[in-house]
């Protein structure tokens, strides 16, 4: 089953924060110089002098935003994740995450489709590098519908928060009753065979990839983690505990990511058999988006292969 | 209104009085603590005096007062220098300063704006500061708010490139609400070697430093960083700047008041022992002069 599509979360931001900013003039934007991509542009036009151009200049970006969080605001940052999360992670140690400052940090073309622009702007170890810091907060939505809710909650959470987006166009997965919580997990697909940790947009792909397994006859409890820090840690073992059997897949590498908070976590409080897939250890290259996630192995196609060769193996040695 | 109203406005001589007094405390906090800086901190104490006793606009008793002047130490290794600054004004007890680099003090080794009452911005990370003094200025236009942001910088820090972004970016945004001052003492931590080991060259001679920030668009200024008429006359000229963000370049020596420490790149984190923190001791301290 293919789910209907949806618009890509870049543009999902900029319209988000234009509507939010118009209630909330804390709200402002400073971008890196990739207005026109990220979305930004859109915030530009609604709000010209709340909208800070500060060139391609990233540690300064992220610094100057740590000072304007200082006066009151609620600063976003636009620029891509590896410029954000990559250039300038002193900025962000230093001067948001230590002193837990107010800034939305906005990682625009997560992941492995960033527009035919191959490894250096390919980046997927975001997700390692913003979990592992101290006093940050890491979400990643998976559809428009849940990214606006979820700009909507990091606005109202004061502190440091890493925005996990995406570039290309991506489908609507969540309803219109759908409520975004930060913090919480959700379950996306009732199953019984075996328990799927997903995040981002690559849930959508997972459901899809569920649907595949369905007709296959292999019943795929299904749980979206928007909120990888701080972690449903409930939520985990209790979908775990389920179905005895845990597969965790993601648009990240597979160290650090979604895969490792969910295997931390299980190990210290229901050690069950976790398998991680998604992106190998390795960079990334240009190409198109179904050439890449063919390629690196997280269509929804290859997405239902390895969970069920994961589910299989271990069936056989249960 | 430069002062608080309660508080009579020191002149020069008390001016000078209140560094030398300064200047004990940091030999004296350093040789107890047995670790930080003292080459940095004593080249830049007498500008932190100056401000704080009569340029910045500050309520001591209310450190995160809205509308209060911010000063962001980007220099954070020189942190005993702010530290003993504050103190003296009245933020905490000047007796705190025992607790230095000590566990669980408020006191760090480099400032962090969540414990200590008075630093504006947590830095450490050279140049880092300055952007976020950047950030605060950019914030205090857009709330329309009016007071100044005054950034210290080491001259060994302008090597750092985001210091040079942020000195990029400020003109752009038509900041005039940001003074940055550079206190060029001419010699870094380990520095550029001479004509022998001992003989370390600094990244900027001559007039490199005035040079590279007005070419960023910068107005320029220069002092005499250990001339309190010098720093008083130059930061009032500073805030009377509209249109264009200020850079002061500090004339400074490394290691100042203490004569064996001066211009010494060995001193830049250099721990005195009990003879030297004495022998320094009674140089600032004459006989009948002071004690504090």
């Amino acid at each position: 089953m293919t789910l209907a599509p949806g618009k890509a979360l870049r543009f999902v931001w900029g319209e988000e924060l234009a509507e939010l900013a118009k209630r909330d003039p804390r709200i402002v934007v400073l971008d890196g110089d990739l207005g026109s991509s990220t979305g930004a542009y859109i915030f530009e036009e609604a709000h010209p002098d709340r909208f800070f151009q500060m060139g391609i200049a990233e540690q300064n970006l992220l610094g100057a935003a740590a000072g304007m969080a200082t006066v009151g605001f609620v600063p976003f940052v636009s620029t891509f994740a590896c410029f954000s999360v990559a250039r300038a992670l002193d900025s962000i140690r230093v001067l948001i995450a230590q002193p837990k400052l107010n800034v939305k940090i906005t990682g625009g073309y997560a992941g492995l489709l960033a527009s035919m622009t191959g490894k250096t702007h390919l980046m997927w170890d975001d997700v390692a590098i913003m979990r592992s810091m101290a006093y940050m907060t890491v979400v990643a939505p998976a559809d428009d519908n849940e990214a606006r809710q979820a700009i909507r909650a990091i606005v109202d959470y004061h502190g440091p928060v890493y925005l996990r987006l995406t570039r290309s166009d991506s489908p609507t997965l969540f309803g219109p009753d759908y409520r975004f919580v930060l913090g919480d997990s959700v379950v996306v697909r009732e199953g019984s065979d075996l328990t799927v940790f997903s995040t981002g947009v690559h849930t959508t792909r997972v459901y899809e990839a569920a649907e595949l397994l369905a007709a296959d006859g292999i019943d795929v409890h299904l749980v979206h983690v928007p909120t990888i820090k701080p972690l449903d840690e409930e939520g985990i073992v209790t979908a775990a505990r389920r179905t005895g059997f845990v597969v965790t897949s993601e648009e990240h590498t597979i160290i650090g990511g979604l895969g490792g908070a969910v295997a931390e976590t299980l190990s210290d409080r229901y050690p069950v058999p976790v398998k991680r897939i998604g992106l190998a250890d390795t960079f990334g290259e240009s190409g198109s988006d179904a050439a890449l996630l063919d390629k690196y192995g997280i269509s929804s196609e290859k997405t239902a292969s390895a969970i069920k060769a994961r589910f299989l193996d271990w069936k056989k040695n249960a | 209104m430069t002062q608080q109203a309660h508080l009579a406005a020191p002149g020069i001589a008390e001016l000078e009085d209140l560094a030398r007094q300064a200047r004990a405390h940091i030999v004296r906090t350093i040789a107890g603590a047995h670790g930080g800086h003292l080459g940095g901190p004593l080249s830049v104490i007498d500008m932190l005096i100056a401000l704080y006793f009569r340029v910045l606009r500050v309520r001591p008793d209310e450190p995160t007062w809205d509308d209060r002047d911010r000063l962001v130490l980007s220099k954070g290794h020189s942190s005993i220098a702010l530290y003993t600054a504050l103190a003296m004004r009245g933020y905490f007890p000047i007796a705190e300063l025992r607790t230095f680099d000590a566990i669980d003090s408020r006191l760090q080794g480099h400032p962090d704006m969540t414990i200590t009452p008075g630093v504006d911005m947590s830095s450490g990370s050279l140049g880092l500061g300055f952007s976020a003094a950047l950030g605060i200025a950019l914030g205090a236009k857009a709330a329309g708010k009016g007071f100044t942001t005054y950034a210290i910088l080491g001259d060994g820090e302008c090597n750092e490139g985001i210091v040079w972004e942020a000195a990029h970016v400020a003109p752009r945004h038509g900041i005039d609400n940001l003074i940055a001052i550079i206190d060029h003492n001419k010699l870094q931590q380990f520095g550029w070697r001479g004509a022998s080991a001992t003989d370390r060259l600094p990244a900027y001679t001559g007039t490199q430093l005035v040079d590279r920030w007005s070419a960023f668009g910068w107005r320029v200024l220069e002092m005499d960083g250990h001339d309190m008429s010098s720093i008083l006359t130059t930061l009032e000229q500073a805030r009377a700047v509209r249109g264009v963000p200020v850079a002061i370049v500090a004339h400074t020596v490394k290691g100042k008041g203490v004569s064996f420490m001066e211009n010494d790149f060995t001193w830049h984190a250099r721990v005195p022992n009990p003879q030297e923190a004495a022998a320094a001791l009674a140089e600032l301290e004459p006989a009948g002069g002071g004690g504090s």
